[in-house]
C-alpha cells in the first residue's frame, strides 16, 4: 500500500464538464462494454447497477441565472490509501502500481460490502441478484467474452475497461512492441462520448494529453482533501461547479475564474 | 506441592486392547480408500472426444504434406494461429481441416477415423464439438502471444507432449466446478513433476516470478 508510482503507467481520465451535455452515452457505452446486467424494472434506480453514473447539479439560482452541469462519475481509481483496497478482508480488490488500475475479482469477493461503505465516491454496486439478460431480446448476444459476468452476492465497479488494455497489448505484441501509443488504450466511455469530453491516457507520460489537461488551473478532483488522489480529474471554468467537488466551509473555497466569487 | 502426590494418570490407565487397534484401522483404511481412490474417481466425469485427432500423423511431413513452417512451433501455429489482432484462434475450425479434407467422398488415408470425420462433419459442414483440455475458468485471461512470441516459451512447457500424441485422452471434467482435470492436475496429492502437470493460479504465478515478471502477478493481469 505504501508503494508509490515510480515508473510504469498510471492510467487516468480527465472529464471536461464544460463540454459534457449530460447525454448519457458514456453510461450506455459502459454498460454494453462491461456486460452490465439489467433489472426487470430498470427505472428502479435503487437496485439497478451502473459503473458510470451521471449526476446533475444546479447553481440553484432563479431564471435567468439558472445553470446546470453534469458529473459523469466512474471509479476514481484512487492512487493513495485506496479506501476500498485497505478495507477488503478478502483481497478481492487491489491496486496495481504498474497500471494504476484498481481491480475487482468477483470470484474472490465475499459480498461483505465493506468496500462500498469505505468508498467516498459511491462508485461500487452490489449484486442482489444474478445477472439478468432477458432471453430472446438479443441482450445475451451482446455479452462480451472479455469481461466476466457477475454473480449474486458480489460487488462490482468500473475497471477503466482493463480488458481494453490487454487487447491493446496483445495487438502491440504482433508488431513486437511493448509500449502503447497514446490512443491505443482508451475506455469505452471516452471512445463513445460524442463531444469528446472524456480524455484518457497515461498520467505518468508528460506527452499524453491527460497529463497536460490534469495540470490545467481549471482541473480538480472530487473530495480532493481526503488525500485519496483520484486518477479521474474534472475540468470546469465555472467556480460554482468546482465548489460542488468538496464540502467547503465558508471562506475556504478559492475561486479561479472570478476571484470575487 | 499437591501435584507431587498426585498419581500419574498414565500409570493407572489400562493397556489399550488389540481390539481398539483393529477398529481404528477398520475405520481408517476404508476412509483413506474412499478419500484417495474412490472420491477422485467419482469427482471427475469422463467424456470421449467426438473423433480421434492424431497430432503425430499431421505433424509428420512424410504422411501429411502441407503443414507449412520451418520450425516445429511454426507448424503448430499453422493450425493454432494468431489472428491479425494478436488473439489466439485456439483449436482450429473446420475450415482449416477442409483445406486438405475438402472432399467428403474421397478420403486422404485409409483409416476409419477419417471416414467418420468426413461423413459426420465435412459432409454436413458441421463444426467438431471438441472438449478443450486446457480451457481455464471464464474469469481467467490468458494471452498466447505474450508467452509464445514475447516470452519465447515453448508449447511443451505448458502443454507437454499433446502436440505429438496419436490418441486423444478421455476428457475429464470436475463435477463440482466443471473445470478440466488438466487445470488442477491428475495427482491428487498435489505433486508436480513437470511444468505442464497442472496450471492452477499458483503455477502461473510461479513461472512469472521465476522469469522475473512479478509485475504480471497482479490480479488484473490474469483475471478479467
Ligand atoms: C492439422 C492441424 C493441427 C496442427 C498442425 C497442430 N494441431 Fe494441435 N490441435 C488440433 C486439433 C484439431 C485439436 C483438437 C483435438 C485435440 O485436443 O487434440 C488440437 C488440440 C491441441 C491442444 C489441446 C487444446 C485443448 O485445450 O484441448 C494442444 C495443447 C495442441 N493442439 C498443441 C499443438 C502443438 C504443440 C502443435 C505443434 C507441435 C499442434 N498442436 C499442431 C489441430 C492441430
Ligand atoms: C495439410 C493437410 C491437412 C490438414 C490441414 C488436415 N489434415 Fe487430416 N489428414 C491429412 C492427410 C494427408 C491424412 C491421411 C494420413 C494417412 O495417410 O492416413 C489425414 C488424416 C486425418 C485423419 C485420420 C487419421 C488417423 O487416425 O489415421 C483424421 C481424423 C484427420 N485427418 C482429421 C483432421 C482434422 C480434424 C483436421 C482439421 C483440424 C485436419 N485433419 C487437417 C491432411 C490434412
Ligand atoms: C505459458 C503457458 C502456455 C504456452 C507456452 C502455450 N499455451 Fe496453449 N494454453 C495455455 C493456457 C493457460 C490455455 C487456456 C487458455 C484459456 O482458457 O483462455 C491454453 C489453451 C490452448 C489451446 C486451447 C484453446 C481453446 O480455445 O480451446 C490450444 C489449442 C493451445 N493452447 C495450443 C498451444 C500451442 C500450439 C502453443 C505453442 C505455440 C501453446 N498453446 C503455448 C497455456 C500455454
Ligand atoms: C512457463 C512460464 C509461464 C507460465 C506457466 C505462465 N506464464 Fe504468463 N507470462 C510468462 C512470461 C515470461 C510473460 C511475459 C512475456 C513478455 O512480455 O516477455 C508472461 C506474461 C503473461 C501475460 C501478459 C501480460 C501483459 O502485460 O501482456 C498474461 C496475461 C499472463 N502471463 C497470464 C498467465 C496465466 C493466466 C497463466 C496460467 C494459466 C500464465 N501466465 C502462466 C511466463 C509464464
Ligand atoms: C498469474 C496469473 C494469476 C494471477 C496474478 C491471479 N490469478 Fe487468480 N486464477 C488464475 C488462474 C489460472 C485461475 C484458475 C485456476 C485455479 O483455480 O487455480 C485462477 C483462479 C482464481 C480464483 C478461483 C476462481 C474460480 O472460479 O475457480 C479466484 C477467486 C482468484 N483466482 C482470485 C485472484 C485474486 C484475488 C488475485 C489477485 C490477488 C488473483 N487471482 C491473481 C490466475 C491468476
Amino acid at each position: 500500500m505504501e508503494e508509490e508510482h515510480g515508473h510504469g503507467n498510471k492510467y487516468g481520465m480527465v472529464i471536461d464538464l464544460d463540454k459534457c451535455t449530460g447525454c448519457g452515452t458514456c453510461m450506455v457505452a459502459c454498460a454494453a462494454e462491461n456486460n452490465l446486467s439489467v433489472r426487470p424494472d430498470e427505472s428502479d434506480k435503487q437496485h439497478s447497477i451502473t459503473w458510470m453514473s451521471l449526476y446533475k447539479i444546479s447553481n440553484g439560482k432563479k431564471f435567468p441565472d439558472t445553470e446546470y452541469s453534469y458529473f459523469p462519475r466512474p471509479c476514481m481509481h484512487c492512487n493513495h490509501h485506496t479506501p476500498c483496497v485497505s478495507v477488503c478482508p478478502a483481497t478481492a480488490t487491489k491496486i496495481d502500481f504498474n497500471t494504476g488500475i484498481v481491480s475487482q475479482i468477483y470470484a474472490r469477493c465475499i459480498g461483505c460490502r465493506y468496500c462500498m461503505a469505505a468508498c467516498p465516491y459511491h462508485a461500487r454496486s452490489f449484486n442482489w441478484w444474478d445477472g439478468y439478460f432477458p432471453k430472446g431480446k438479443g441482450l445475451e448476444r451482446y455479452l462480451s467474452p472479455e469481461v466476466s459476468p457477475r454473480m449474486r452476492g458480489v460487488v462490482e465497479k468500473c475497471s477503466f475497461c482493463h480488458h481494453r488494455l490487454m487487447r491493446a497489448k496483445t495487438k502491440a505484441y504482433t508488431e513486437n512492441r511493448r509500449e502503447l501509443e497514446e490512443n491505443e488504450y482508451i475506455t469505452a466511455c471516452a471512445e463513445a462520448c460524442p463531444v469528446q469530453a472524456i480524455t484518457f491516457g497515461d498520467l505518468n507520460n508528460p506527452e499524453h494529453k491527460v497529463s497536460k489537461l490534469a495540470k490545467s488551473p481549471y482541473a480538480f478532483r472530487l473530495l480532493e482533501r481526503l488525500g485519496t488522489e483520484p486518477k479521474v480529474y474534472y475540468l470546469s471554468t465555472k467556480d460554482w461547479v468546482r465548489k460542488f467537488a468538496d464540502n467547503y466551509l465558508p471562506g475556504e473555497f478559492k475561486p479561479v475564474t472570478s476571484p470575487k466569487g | 506441592m499437591g501435584l507431587m502426590h498426585m498419581k500419574n494418570p498414565a500409570n493407572s490407565r489400562k493397556k489399550p486392547s488389540k481390539g481398539g487397534l483393529f477398529f481404528f484401522l477398520a475405520g481408517l483404511i476404508p476412509s483413506l480408500i474412499i478419500g484417495w481412490v474412490i472420491y477422485p474417481m467419482v469427482l471427475y466425469s469422463k467424456q470421449a472426444q467426438p473423433i480421434n485427432f492424431s497430432h503425430s500423423i499431421h505433424m509428420n511431413p512424410e504422411i501429411v504434406d502441407g503443414i507449412e513452417g520451418d520450425t516445429e512451433i511454426e507448424k503448430c501455429l499453422y493450425c493454432h494461429e494468431f489472428r491479425e489482432d494478436g488473439t489466439f484462434a485456439g483449436i482450429p475450425k473446420l475450415a482449416k481441416c477442409t483445406e486438405c479434407h475438402d472432399d467428403p467422398d474421397s478420403a486422404l488415408g485409409e483409416s476409419e477415423e477419417e471416414k467418420k470425420f468426413l461423413s459426420k462433419y465435412v459432409a454436413n459442414e458441421k463444426e467438431i464439438p471438441w472438449y478443450s483440455y486446457y480451457r481455464q475458468p471464464d474469469c481467467v485471461y490468458f494471452s498466447h502471444i505474450a508467452h509464445v512470441k514475447m516470452g519465447e516459451i515453448n508449447c511443451k512447457t505448458c502443454h507437454g507432449d499433446h502436440g505429438k500424441t496419436d490418441k486423444l485422452p478421455v476428457y475429464q471434467a470436475n463435477r463440482l466446478t466443471g473445470y478440466s482435470i488438466n487445470i488442477w492436475g491428475r495427482n491428487i496429492a498435489g505433486y508436480k513433476t513437470n511444468t505442464w502437470d497442472r496450471m492452477k493460479m499458483d503455477d502461473c504465478a510461479e513461472c512469472h516470478t521465476l522469469k522475473e515478471k512479478e509485475g504480471n502477478n497482479a490480479c488484473f493481469v490474469c483475471h478479467k
